[in-house]
Order: C-alpha cells, then sequence, then structure tokens
C-alpha cells in the first residue's frame, strides 16, 4: 500500500507542476479549452486515486473541482474569474495536501467547505484562506522529486558504455596477469572490477521495465475479441510488477498475443457449451508473471476445453508431419507439443483471429530467438496452459567457451545439457553412413561434428573430443563434438554483422578476456547447418532412452562368499581385478592386515588373521582411483543387480546394509567405509565430508561431481546449505566470502601460471584426488 | 562540393573512399576466422573492445585474395548500420579533396568494380574511382542475390 501512495503522490506532484503553467495561462484566458481539458485531467486522476486511497478530504475537493469543470466542458456554464480562482485554490490545497501525505504528517487542518463553495456559480471569491498556507506548501514543495525521466536511448548508451567498460576490465585483468603483478595494484584492480560488476547491475536494472507495460493492453484486447466471438471471458492478471529488460518486453508482446488470442479464440468455449459442460458461464484467462532466477516465465492459463492431443496427431499424419508408426509412440506431452509444428491448427473453421495454421509455429521460433522456450500443458475439457521462459535480459549471456583446430567460440549456456568425453564412459561414438550418433547412457544422440560443420581440420582424434549435448530452446537434443571445451564465462554479447549472421551458426560476436573476439553459437542454428533431424530425433531420443533409464536405477554388484561364510555383495564399479595370491602374502604389519600382490602392499579387508589359512586365498582389488585395497573373499557367487529396497545397517561399518539379490538377503560391503578405515589413519572419520561444487557450472556437476563422490565427498550445491569442508572453483571465478573450506582451484589450462600459482589443472585427475584427499584428511584429524 | 576524400590502393589500383565514412585507420593484427561466412569477410578483429568485421576488399571485388598471413595489415574502419567493418587495404596514402561531383564512368570497368562504383571524381591527383563503401562490405554474395 505504501508504495502505492508513494506512486500516487510522485504522480501528482508531477502532475502539479506540469499544471503550473497552465494554471497561469488559464487564468489569462479562461476559455482556453485545451488548459480547461489539463486541468480537468487533473482534478479526475486525483479524485479517482483518492476514492482508492481513502483520503475524503482530498476526494471531496476534487470532485468539486471536476463538477464545476465538467460544467464548462459541457458547455453549461462559462468559466470567469472567480470560478478560475476557486480552482486554483483547490489545486493549490490538494498541493498541500498532497506534500502532507508524503511528508506522512497530518492533513492540513482547516475547513474545504468555503473552497468547495467558492466553486459554486454566482459564489464569490473566498480564497483568502489559502495565501496564509502558500509558504508552508512551498517549503514541502521544494523536496526533491523522488524520480526523473530519462530517455531510452541515453540509458542504452550508458549500458553499452558498461558494456565496453567490462571488456576493457577483462582486457586490463589479462594485462596484469601477464605482467608480474603488484599486490597493490591488485587490490586496487579487484576493488575496481567489483564496483564495475555492481555498476553493471545497477544498469542492467535500469533498463528493466515493469512486465505491466506488457499487460496493461491485454484486458480490452481479450474484452474486443471475446465481444466479437460471442463469448464471455474474465482477464486476471497477476505480477505485473515483474522487471524485465525492455527490449525483451517487445521481443515477446507479439507471441504472448498471438498465445492469449489462441485461447480466447480456441481455447475458451461460447458460454452455451460452458454451460453443458458444467462450468460457468464466464471463461477465465489467467496470465501471470513471475520470476525464477534469471528466468521470467509468463502463464496463461484458460479453462476451455483444451487441446485435443489425439486430432492434433491425427492432424500431424495428415500433413506428413510425422509418420503414423511414430505417432503411436508420443507421449501426452510429445502430442501436445505437435501444435508448435508448422502447418497444424486443430480449429474446425479459420477464422479472422487466430487459426490460419501459421501461428505457434511462428511464435516458438519467436520465443527461441530470444532465448526463451515455449512450454504447453493441457488437459481436455479443463484448459491448457502455455508457459513462457525468457531469459531476464540478453546482452548478457553466460557462456562456455570451446575451442575447435585452435579457435575458440561460445555457446550459450541456456542450451548446454551435459557434458560428456566421446571415450568416456557408457559413451559411444558410431557411424552410420557418415552421419555420426552418440549413445549417452543408452540414449541415441545425433553427433554434428563442429570440425566438419566449419570446415576446419583439426588434429584431435574423434574419440578425445569432447561431447556437448546441447538442447536448443525447444527441445531437441544433439551433441556436438569439439576439441576442448576450456570455461564459463559471462560474455557481453553484440550482435554480428549481417555478413556472419548470414552463415546462420552465430547468435553474436564478444570479446575474450584477452581481448580477442569470439563468435557466439547459435545451437539451433548449428542443428540445422548440421543437418540433425529435430522433431523426429527427439522421438527415438526417447525411445532409446526408456529402458536404460530402468537399467540405471539397478546397481550392479558382485555377489560372493566371504571368508566368514557371509553372503555379500559388492558394488562392481569398486571392483578393479580379483586376484589370487598365495597366503604367504598376507602378512600383519604395522598394525594392519596386509597383502602383497605383485609389487603393491595393499591393507586387506575381509579378513582377520585366524581366516588365512594355508595355501592360496582370493582377493578383491578395490580402487577409488587414489588408493586400492584388497578385500579376501571365499568363492564369487554371481553378478547381480539390486533391484529391491536396501535395508541399511543402523551404524557405520563395513556392512551398509542387507537387500535381496537373487531372491536371497545378501549384506552389502560398505566400499566407502572400507576406504576410510583401511587407507591409513589421515583418512579416518566419522562423517562424509561436504564438497561444495558450483551448481550452475555443467562442466562440474557432470564430469567432475563424480569424481568427488567417487572421493568420498558428499556434494552439495548451494553454499547456503551447509558450510562445506571443500570448495571447488574455477580460476577466477569469485568465491562467496564465507568459503570457510578449503578452496581448490582449477584452471582450464594444463600449464600453471606462475609458481604462485596452486591451481590444478582440471583434467590432471591425480592431483586433483590428491588435492581432495589433503583437504579432507586435514580436516579429519 | 569539397568532400573530402581518402585516398587508398585496393589491389595495385588507387581509389577513393568518402572520408566521412570512414571513421579511423587501423593496423590490424590478428584476425578471427568466421568458418562459413561470405568469402570476402576475412574475419574479425577487435579495436578497443569494439568487434570488428574485417572485409577483404580484393574478394569483395573478385580480385583475389588479400595475403594476411604476413600480419600487419592496414584497414579503414566503416561503420554500416550499427556494425563496424574494417576494410582491408593495400596502403592508405593520403586525404585528398574532391573537385567534382561524382560522374559515371564510361569506360568498361571489371565487374567487381563496376558493383562498387560510385562514379569517377576529380582531385588534385587526377581522377580516381569513388569506392561505394555499403557495396564494398556487402560483398559478391549479397549482390548477386539482390
Amino acid at each position: 500500500m505504501d508504495d502505492l501512495i508513494a506512486d500516487f503522490v510522485a504522480e501528482c506532484r508531477e502532475m502539479l507542476e506540469a499544471l503550473g503553467g497552465e494554471i497561469v495561462a488559464w487564468e489569462a484566458q479562461p476559455d482556453d479549452r485545451a488548459r480547461l481539458d489539463n486541468i480537468f485531467r487533473f482534478v479526475h486522476t486525483v479524485k479517482g486515486n483518492c476514492g482508492f486511497f481513502e483520503f475524503p478530504r482530498l476526494e471531496a475537493l476534487s470532485h468539486a473541482a471536476e463538477d464545476a469543470l465538467a460544467d464548462c466542458r459541457a458547455g453549461r456554464r462559462v468559466p470567469d474569474g472567480a470560478l478560475v480562482s476557486a480552482v486554483l485554490a483547490v489545486i493549490d490545497r490538494i498541493g498541500e495536501m498532497v506534500a502532507a501525505i508524503e511528508a506522512g504528517e497530518d492533513m492540513p487542518s482547516g475547513d474545504d467547505n468555503h473552497l468547495i463553495d467558492a466553486l459554486a456559480p454566482g459564489a464569490e471569491g473566498a480564497v483568502a484562506p489559502v495565501v496564509t498556507a502558500a509558504g508552508d506548501a512551498a517549503s514541502k514543495a521544494s523536496v526533491a522529486p523522488r524520480t526523473i525521466r530519462l530517455s531510452v536511448e541515453l540509458l542504452d548508451r550508458v549500458m553499452s558504455t558498461v558494456s565496453d567498460m567490462v571488456l576493457a576490465r577483462n582486457e586490463l585483468a589479462r594485462r596484469l596477469r601477464e605482467s608480474e603483478g603488484d599486490v597493490h595494484v591488485d587490490g586496487a584492480f579487484e576493488r575496481l572490477s567489483s564496483i564495475i560488476a555492481e555498476m553493471r547491475d545497477a544498469i542492467t536494472r535500469t533498463r528493466m521495465q515493469r512486465i505491466e507495460n506488457l499487460f496493461v493492453g491485454l484486458p480490452r484486447m481479450v474484452r474486443d475479441l471475446s465481444a466479437e466471438l460471442g463469448k464471455q471471458v474474465l482477464v486476471d492478471v497477476e505480477g505485473g510488477d515483474v522487471e524485465l529488460d525492455r527490449e525483451m518486453i517487445e521481443m515477446i508482446r507479439d507471441p504472448l498475443t498471438h498465445i492469449i488470442r489462441n485461447a480466447v479464440d480456441h481455447g475458451i468455449e461460447k458460454p452455451a457449451e460452458r454451460l453443458a459442460s458444467g462450468k460457468r458461464e464466464i471463461g477465465v484467462l489467467a496470465v501471470s508473471a513471475r520470476q525464477s532466477g534469471n528466468q521470467i516465465l509468463i502463464d496463461i492459463h484458460d479453462d476451455g476445453r483444451g487441446i485435443d492431443g489425439k486430432k492434433l496427431v491425427e492432424k500431424a499424419i495428415a500433413n506428413g508431419v510425422i509418420a503414423k508408426d511414430d505417432a503411436a509412440q508420443l507421449s501426452r506431452r510429445e502430442q501436445l507439443a505437435l501444435i508448435f509444428e508448422a502447418g497444424l491448427s486443430t480449429a474446425k473453421e479459420v477464422t479472422a483471429i487466430s487459426g490460419r495454421g501459421v501461428g505457434m509455429d511462428v511464435v516458438r521460433s519467436n520465443v527461441e530467438r530470444i532465448g526463451g522456450i515455449v512450454e504447453v500443458d493441457s488437459k481436455p475439457g479443463e484448459g491448457t496452459r502455455m508457459t513462457l521462459r525468457v531469459p531476464l535480459t540478453l546482452t548478457i549471456i553466460p557462456a562456455l567457451t570451446v575451442s575447435i583446430a585452435g579457435q575458440h567460440f561460445a555457446i550459450p549456456r541456456s542450451a548446454i545439457e551435459e557434458i560428456v568425453r566421446a571415450n568416456g564412459e557408457s559413451v559411444t561414438l558410431e557411424h552410420l553412413g557418415g552421419a555420426g550418433v552418440a549413445t549417452i547412457r543408452g540414449r541415441r544422440v545425433p553427433e554434428v561434428s563442429l570440425a566438419r560443420i566449419l570446415g576446419l581440420d583439426t588434429n584431435v582424434e574423434e574419440k578425445d573430443r569432447t561431447l556437448i549435448v546441447l538442447r536448443p530452446a525447444g527441445g531437441d537434443v544433439y551433441a556436438l563434438s569439439v576439441d576442448r571445451i576450456h570455461d564459463h564465462e559471462e560474455l557481453v554479447v553484440k550482435p554480428a554483422a549481417p555478413a556472419v549472421m548470414a552463415t546462420g551458426l552465430y547468435a553474436g560476436t564478444t570479446l575474450a578476456d584477452d581481448g580477442s573476439p569470439i563468435l557466439l553459437f547459435d545451437p539451433a542454428g548449428i542443428a540445422e547447418v548440421g543437418g540433425v533431424r529435430l522433431e523426429m530425433q527427439e522421438r527415438t531420443a526417447r525411445i532409446a532412452e526408456g529402458p536404460s533409464a530402468e537399467l540405471t536405477k539397478a546397481t550392479p554388484v558382485l555377489l560372493f562368499r566371504a571368508l566368514d561364510g557371509g553372503r555379500r555383495a559388492l558394488r562392481l564399479a569398486v571392483v578393479d581385478r580379483i586376484e589370487e595370491v598365495p597366503s604367504s602374502a598376507v602378512k600383519e604389519t604395522a598394525g594392519q592386515l596386509r597383502v602383497q600382490v605383485g609389487d603393491a602392499i595393499l591393507p586387506l579387508a575381509g579378513a582377520v588373521k585366524a581366516d588365512i589359512g594355508e595355501g592360496k586365498i582370493r582377493v578383491f582389488r578395490l580402487s577409488d582411483g587414489v588408493h586400492e585395497i584388497g578385500y579376501a573373499f571365499a568363492e564369487v557367487v554371481d553378478f547381480a543387480t539390486i533391484e529391491h529396497d536396501v535395508i541399511h545397517a543402523e551404524r557405520p561399518g563395513e556392512i551398509s546394509g542387507v537387500s535381496l539379490i537373487n531372491n536371497e538377503p545378501a549384506e552389502l560391503v560398505d566400499a566407502h567405509w572400507l576406504f576410510s578405515n583401511h587407507v591409513g589413519a589421515a583418512v579416518r572419520r566419522t562423517e562424509q565430508l561436504v564438497c561444495l561444487v558450483p551448481v550452475w557450472d555443467p562442466w562440474m556437476q557432470n564430469m567432475l561431481r563424480p569424481l568427488v563422490e567417487a572421493a568420498g565427498y558428499r556434494v552439495v550445491d548451494d553454499p547456503q546449505d551447509e558450510a562445506a569442508d571443500v570448495v571447488i572453483a574455477s580460476l577466477g571465478e569469485e568465491l562467496p566470502e564465507d568459503a570457510s573450506g578449503k578452496t581448490i582451484w582449477l584452471r582450464s589450462e594444463p600449464e600453471s601460471a606462475g609458481k604462485k600459482d596452486q591451481s590444478i589443472y582440471r583434467y590432471d585427475r591425480a592431483a586433483l584426488l590428491m588435492a581432495l584427499k589433503t583437504a579432507g584428511s586435514g580436516r579429519g584429524k | 562540393m569539397n568532400e573530402l576524400l581518402l585516398l587508398v590502393t585496393i589491389a595495385n589500383e588507387r581509389v577513393a573512399l568518402p572520408a566521412a565514412a570512414v571513421e579511423s585507420v587501423v593496423e590490424l593484427e590478428a584476425l578471427t576466422p568466421v568458418p562459413r561466412a561470405a568469402p570476402h569477410v576475412a574475419g574479425l578483429s577487435a579495436l578497443r573492445s569494439r568487434v570488428l568485421t574485417v572485409i577483404d576488399c580484393m574478394r569483395s571485388l573478385e580480385l583475389g585474395t588479400t595475403d594476411c598471413s604476413d600480419g600487419i595489415r592496414e584497414a579503414a574502419v566503416v561503420e554500416l548500420d550499427g556494425h563496424h567493418y574494417a576494410l582491408i587495404v593495400d596502403l592508405v596514402e593520403d586525404v585528398v579533396e574532391s573537385l567534382s561531383e561524382p560522374a559515371p564512368v564510361r569506360a568498361s570497368m571489371g565487374a567487381g568494380w563496376e558493383r562498387v562504383s560510385h562514379g569517377m571524381v576529380e582531385t588534385e591527383q587526377g581522377p580516381l574511382l569513388l569506392v561505394d563503401v555499403a557495396a564494398l562490405v556487402a560483398g559478391v554474395t549479397e549482390a548477386k542475390a539482390a
């Protein structure tokens, strides 16, 4: 409410200032119609707002003035000097009251009746009391206005200057890194950096506009539309105070309008039809906006008849958009997604408002062009919900830099689903008729070789490349193979020249830290140029995905009989191999049972000294990537999977729980506990260590996280969740102040920047594991 | 009309660019190639935190390719529709004053020159071909499409 009052006061003040000149001119020429209109508008606005806020005195005053002026406008009364004076007195009083409201004071005392009476025709001037208050009011009015108006052009200029400043800072950062650093200079630069970042934030916000500007025209549009169509629609607009980049608002105006037209035209039924299906006569169209992270979600929900998925599919088959066989396998969601196909419209007849068969496909492509997504959800008979997801701003894009044949490019992070190594586990790359198909955990994904698309020669073997799984806005996955991935950066993206855009591959240009230009890819454009058949492949991807999702739920284990006769299981992944050694190789040394396997001496678990008889014993070699331990056992029973629930052990120990495996209970060996208890005292710990891995960084999440988890850490995403023992961060990234634990810095270059550089090359697995281990042991003690 | 002209050499030919259109003359160092772009787009370069689209004038005129391998090239920076372009030229010579309005060249020039010609202007250094910067930037592909 306070906000609204502040707005009201600001508006009144602005109008009063503008009116200052008008009033004087009107006084000189009481029959000037234009002036009269302006003054009338003012008192009218004040009256309207007062009713809302309960300022009865203000309302009475403005109402009286409005009446008098309305008479003049209607020609029932000729404005004369007396009326002008009376109106002026009223306006002055309004000014005083507004000032009082603003200052949070009580209303100026005094009776307004004489002012109102003075407005009556034939009344003689009773304006004297005003004069006494005038001085008082003037002093209050000198308070500086809360807002000023700026031209958008100026803001754009400031914005682009700030963008340049960010780039200049980046360059300076690079030069500072190259030269031998002076601590004071570095410190000053850090400060400058943070100021610039703050400034960029602030400037970005100045360009924000309330989405209200977009929503304000909707009720009227819907009213006109529904009247034309003989329907009754109630519009419910919510979230108008959500702010969005000014440019963005313009970009979503058309798609939003189109969706709403569709909803009224096709979604909401005629009153009779609604009544027949047991709904209220009046359809409800709810439009709401909210912010979620750095995205704005706009929901358009109608309670109409919904989208008939079957009809859509029939139509799609008839139009040759999909094959009949494929159609049968579509999920409900995919059926609905057909609405975005070109040339589909379920409306029986084409109307002037929508349903020309061009529309939703255009809506989608428009939204995708600005990095947004359109989603649709619908229940037949209950209504349809369309959701637009758009980024907050266009100019600064988080991106991943990659290289191919030595040249760097950027990929918008929003499109990246995951990053995998071409030769990694659960990834296979095959060629079918020259086209690449990657199978990533059972999911078939078309592979696009960036080198081939760009016509660049690369000396990186195909198997050594990195696959970036991209989902261009809209939802069709493909894998882009690149030589290397480098870094995550926030890039200030500028449109590229038409000759560059004409390739269809790029979304813009930006400058890297080192000042060299980088091209930003348009993921959808690459798919198109790369010849990925989008819609079709999404469906096959899903089909391949189905069974594999089942598989991943079941953990493969090795079922064995322990020396003590227990039926146990070890997760297959931790078992490196099985060795057979003579019992003489098992010795108790340094307070622990150890086994010699070849040249290595491993701690031995799964046995006590008494268990070791004569002859040979069999040992699992377990590995966590750094350490190995042996686990003695009697015989391997089977390979199996854990399909049933695991009943967890009450206390941490060698056995983490019990589960039914091949219909018999088996104990699950806790490999983590084994390692923590057998690999030196340093890593002995009672609770799992916590490692913070940035959630926004796909590389970290997809590539690093499993490694960190394998090293025995519990990974958290949010520093707020709990204090982390170890924080992993990319070099150059800003850390929250309270990075209480030890930080492991990762750099993307194999070579270190100098002796002072404590960072670790991100693919130096051994060093990483070592760092994780030392960080952990430091705390464990 | 005393328009100022920038005297440059492209493909061993002395031509004039309208000096008003030229923001600056720079020496380009590293070029970032733009794969799949039109052949006359030599690449991208950065100038004071701005990205320049570098146009190889020789290619735009279909007169061969400028050899960029030896590193530094001179280029004239122009702005068109909000985008900045660097036009690679052999040499930037001088600024001269035009002494006449552009007049049609009545002799037959090469196809490339014909396309970018704005006509002939008289200067103290003799008649020069006035080059249409926009046509030079557009290159041959767009011209054909049009």
